[in-house]
């Protein structure tokens, strides 16, 4: 037993907690103490990740929880998102009856995501599924009106509904393979029947996508993005992303590609995600639901990763993709905090003129999203395609650049209109936000230099798990 | 001191970005120096370049994860593009010194430095990701030019239209750039290793995919038939210094990836398909020079001369690529014209676009049916539109002939039948120049005329220095060639192996 082993995710237990019990005892309008200390949480969590990944790799509790690359790259990214998120959500948070409850869900969401992406014991992925799921609902609806009525209830109902597939496909697994922690299931499964264990994966993978906000478990996000407030959107459509896609690689290779071709499922679903998110966003108005679409579709490019994954340099490509992802994806929404009147894209028409740093922030994050050079998403793209193209799916990577072509017409649908000379076509409403729109440049400026200095960050990144 | 020119201007960028008081004046200046001494330092690259290989050279790792490298050089290639990129840039800044110079000076200069730099680090990019890297930024920044200071009513669709083409063309780019990263063993990304030891190498399908998705890339870019519809509104309502750019310095970027890329890496394949090029090429010749011909504003016809301009480059480098007929002495001297034509078109066209944007500054239209007789109000724009016209109808004694014979020169061997038909491009072209120098200049005078007066001295210094190159090259082009050659005879060789 080692307690230390933890200590990033009990910092943020401890963290959330802590926040609760402040955010209690505050008067409404002096919430800060309480967002402090969901911060310095964040941080802490952060230092203590930093410390242990200088540590070695081990597994803990008895084989059911990875210490080892991945999860320290998780523990790193899910934080620092957070973090971002917080930033971004104190104009829109402050003086809300609620504002204690919105930075303890984001540290329990955290907590969560965190814990899928260490898992690697089915039971305890199956727990830290219904942990990270929960603060997420109570999220999507933290603004308590009707359109986060909606988008909770749409979360909540996938989410339970593919949860309970996830549990059915945990339970199958263990009875093919009479184990649940991933070395057992690599040794046990090899000799699996074939259709059985087919349908334990199916059913796993369902519960894992809704998680990862992939398709077929898609279909809260659109409106989770748009009913959910900015804030709440940004970490539902980050933060989970990061668990839920390193959980999948983790399990997944625990499954012998050889008994099911698991593979070329997850290439499928990757193609009809990035597919069906691309075509699905070109017709949004709204730039939210439009940046929902949009991170539908970058969930298929990862996938992708998923897909060659125990192949050389997939998993360290999913990683550096997460990490440009949830930077960039940050930053777009941080922009939309920063403007919370401009609900249509032609609100932004003339954005340039009168905001020119977040127009600046809402050119590199687009630009971005789209995958061009300097930025880290080109690096996340260009490493998670070399990949798979030398794992064997070069179709895939075919596809996968018609889709960023696609995906390039609705992105400038955005950032035309704010480029472009010329009134707006409602007339904003507007506050200075400088936390928010602080957030949005400082975000683009990360994913810009995160991309110029890929190389050592490629580095220090892992390329293989333990088990 | 590679490094240091390729930089340089968007230092400068970032500082004019920052230093939000100086009077516009003075931010002209500095732009017009930070020009000039670019030009210096390009100069000055060249003439240390010793003439073998590649000079001046960096290879520092950059994504070693990813198998990308921070790696420039020079050779007899990209030392005349990365010049011409210099004397363009330096004469765009020479023409905004003009009374009526763009609104937002502070901007549009830092916005053409970076430009500059984007430009100069492709022409000296030695890797794949870096030369995808400038290749895109360019995109970007001539994007933000034509959206924030183009003229016209639709400035803002042609800037999108112009972005969409050619970003998709780059995700095409790229992805025969990854094709040809995964296909190299050890993986990499570096060109000089994938020319030295090229891969796909007899595989028919693989290379010929590969080497279908470069050529989309680079064809949208220079841009060739069919993918040329995004150049004319681009041109006509980009500012007269963005159209110069967008001519003389990034087209170029499309036709020195063929000559960089496609030809030394992808040799078989170009062999096998290097027919469909030449095709591609007159196909080029003859239909921009014949869209041209229809045109009645004056620079969306200088605009469709640039598609057949192009076209007799690809006409060339196709040439170079076919076996059979005519030995390496020819194909060089095809390759060499190609090259010498980037250069002409460059400086030619640069100056054309600066001229015409003349028209525009003082009577707010293109239509060369709105003008006549201006011979007499502006005698030296006339006179210099007029010497540019000449040049860029490849009449001896300019830059034009030198490159356009050697065109012919080299693709009469292997392309017999081609050659002749691009040899028409000719005539149209002649034809073309000479009818719009006679609707805009002599007859009586038009609708447009009264409020145009003659060329400031900005104006003039703009393109003078311009033409002049012309001349020079047109004279003496031993200097040019001296370069060309021994790099273009390499790439032959590359290409037949």
């Amino acid at each position: 037993m080692d307690p230390l082993a933890l200590a990033p995710e009990l910092l943020l237990l401890l963290g959330a907690v802590l926040t609760l019990l402040t955010g209690s005892y505050l008067p409404r309008q002096r919430q800060w103490p309480a967002r402090l200390i969901a911060a310095l949480a964040l941080v802490g969590s952060l230092a203590a990740a930093v410390v242990q990944a200088a540590g070695d790799d081990r597994m803990v509790y008895a084989h059911t929880y990875a210490v080892d690359g991945p999860t320290h790259t998780a523990r790193v990214l899910v934080p620092l998102a957070a973090l971002a998120v917080l930033a971004l959500s104190v104009e829109r948070t402050r003086g809300d009856r609620r504002e204690a409850e919105f930075s303890v869900l984001v540290l329990l969401g955290s907590l969560g995501s965190v814990l899928l992406a260490g898992a690697s014991d089915l039971l305890v992925l199956a727990v830290a599924y219904l942990l990270a799921s929960f603060p997420l609902y109570a999220l999507a609806g933290w603004a308590r009106d009707a359109r986060g009525a909606e988008a909770a209830l749409k979360t909540y109902l996938l989410g339970a509904l593919l949860g309970i597939t996830l549990l059915l496909g945990v339970t199958l697994l263990y009875g093919l393979a009479g184990a649940t922690d991933y070395a057992g299931l690599r040794d046990a499964l090899g000799g699996a029947p074939r259709a059985a264990l087919a349908v334990g994966v199916v059913a796993l993978l369902a519960g894992l996508l809704f998680k990862a906000g992939a398709v077929p478990g898609h279909f809260w996000v659109p409106d989770a993005a748009t009913g959910a407030t900015v804030p709440a959107a940004a970490f539902l459509t980050t933060v989970p992303k990061i668990g839920g896609l390193i959980a999948l690689a983790r399990v997944l290779l625990a499954v012998p590609d050889s008994v099911v071709d698991w593979r070329l499922l997850v290439a499928a679903v990757a193609t009809a995600g990035m597919t069906l998110g691309n075509l699905a966003a070109f017709g949004q108005r709204d730039p939210l639901r439009l940046l929902g679409y949009s991170t539908v579709g970058q969930a298929g490019y990862a996938l992708m990763a998923v897909a060659v994954a125990g192949r050389e340099d997939a998993l360290r490509g999913l990683l550096f993709y997460l990490a440009a992802y949830a930077l960039t994806n940050v930053g777009a929404f941080a922009v939309a905090a920063a403007l919370p009147t401009r609900t249509t894209l032609g609100a932004y028409r003339g954005l340039g003129r009168h905001r020119p740093w977040t127009t600046a922030a809402l050119a590199v994050c687009l630009l971005g999203l789209v995958g061009t050079p300097p930025t880290a998403v080109f690096v996340g793209k260009l490493t998670v395609f070399s990949a798979t193209w030398d794992g064997g799916l070069a179709w895939l990577v075919v596809v996968a650049a018609l889709n960023t072509v696609a995906s390039l017409f609705y992105y400038l649908r955005w950032l035309a209109p704010a480029l472009t000379p010329g009134p707006p076509e409602t007339a904003p409403v507007e506050d200075a936000r400088p936390w928010a729109s602080t957030t949005a440049v400082g975000a683009a400026a990360a994913t810009v230099a995160l991309g110029v200095a890929a190389g050592p960050v490629l580095a220090v990144l892992p390329d293989g798990l333990l088990r | 001191m590679l490094s240091l020119t390729v930089f340089a201007p968007l230092v400068a960028a970032a500082l004019l970005l920052a230093a939000r008081r100086l009077p516009d004046r003075v931010v002209v200046w500095a732009w017009v120096v930070v020009a000039a001494g670019e030009f210096a330092l390009t100069v000055a690259l060249w003439v240390t370049y010793d003439g073998e290989g590649i000079g001046h050279e960096t290879d520092r790792p950059w994504i070693p994860g990813a198998g990308a490298a921070y790696h420039v050089g020079v050779d007899g290639l990209s030392l005349p593009l990365l010049a011409l990129t210099a004397v363009v840039f330096l004469m765009c800044a020479v023409h905004t010194l003009r009374r009526e110079g763009e609104r937002d000076v502070r901007r549009f200069a830092a916005l053409f430095l970076a430009l500059e730099t984007t430009c100069l680090g492709l022409f000296a990019a030695l890797d794949l990701i870096l030369f995808f890297l400038f290749f895109d930024l360019s995109i970007v920044g001539m994007y933000l030019v034509i959206a924030g200071w183009g003229h016209g009513a639709r400035a803002a669709r042609s800037a999108l239209r112009f972005f969409l083409y050619t970003f998709v063309g780059s995700l095409a780019l790229l992805l025969g750039f990854i094709g040809l990263y995964a296909a190299s063993s050890p993986h990499t990304f570096d060109l000089v290793e994938l020319t030295a030891d090229p891969p796909l190498r007899g595989e028919g399908a693989g290379g010929a995919l590969v080497l279908l998705a470069v050529c989309v890339g680079l064809a949208v870019k220079t841009p060739t038939f069919p993918f040329h519809t995004w150049l004319p509104p681009a041109h006509t309502d980009a500012p007269a210094a963005g159209s110069a750019v967008l001519a003389a310095v990034l087209l170029k970027m499309g036709t020195y990836g063929f000559v960089r890329i496609a030809m030394p890496v992808l040799p078989d394949a170009w062999r096998t398909y290097a027919l469909v090029v030449v095709v591609v090429g007159v196909v080029s010749v003859l239909y921009g020079a014949l869209v041209a011909l229809a045109q009645t504003g004056f620079k969306r016809m200088v605009a469709y001369t640039s598609v057949n301009h192009m076209g007799y480059i690809l006409l060339a480098l196709g040439a170079a690529g076919m076996l059979g007929g005519g030995d390496t002495g020819t194909r060089t001297v095809a390759v060499s014209g190609a090259v010498a034509q980037m250069v002409s078109h460059g400086l030619i066209t640069g100056a054309l676009f600066l001229l015409s944007g003349v028209l525009w500054d003082r009577a707010g239209t293109y239509a060369m049916d709105a003008f006549g007789g201006l011979a007499g109000p502006a005698p030296r724009f006339a006179a210099l539109t007029a010497l540019a016209a000449f040049a860029s109808l490849g009449l001896p004694g300019f830059s034009g002939f030198v490159a356009e014979f050697q065109i012919f020169a080299g693709s009469l061997g292997p392309a017999p039948v081609p050659t002749a038909l691009a040899l028409l491009g000719i005539l149209v072209t002649a034809g073309l120049f000479l009818r719009a120098l006679h609707r805009v200049f002599l007859g009586p005078p038009g609708s447009a005329t009264a409020p145009v007066h003659d060329l400031r001295p900005a104006e003039t210094w703009s393109v003078v220095p311009l033409l002049a190159l012309s001349v020079a090259v047109g004279l003496a082009p031993r200097w040019l060639l001296d370069t060309v050659e021994p790099a273009a005879r390499r790439v032959v060789e590359l290409v037949s192996r």
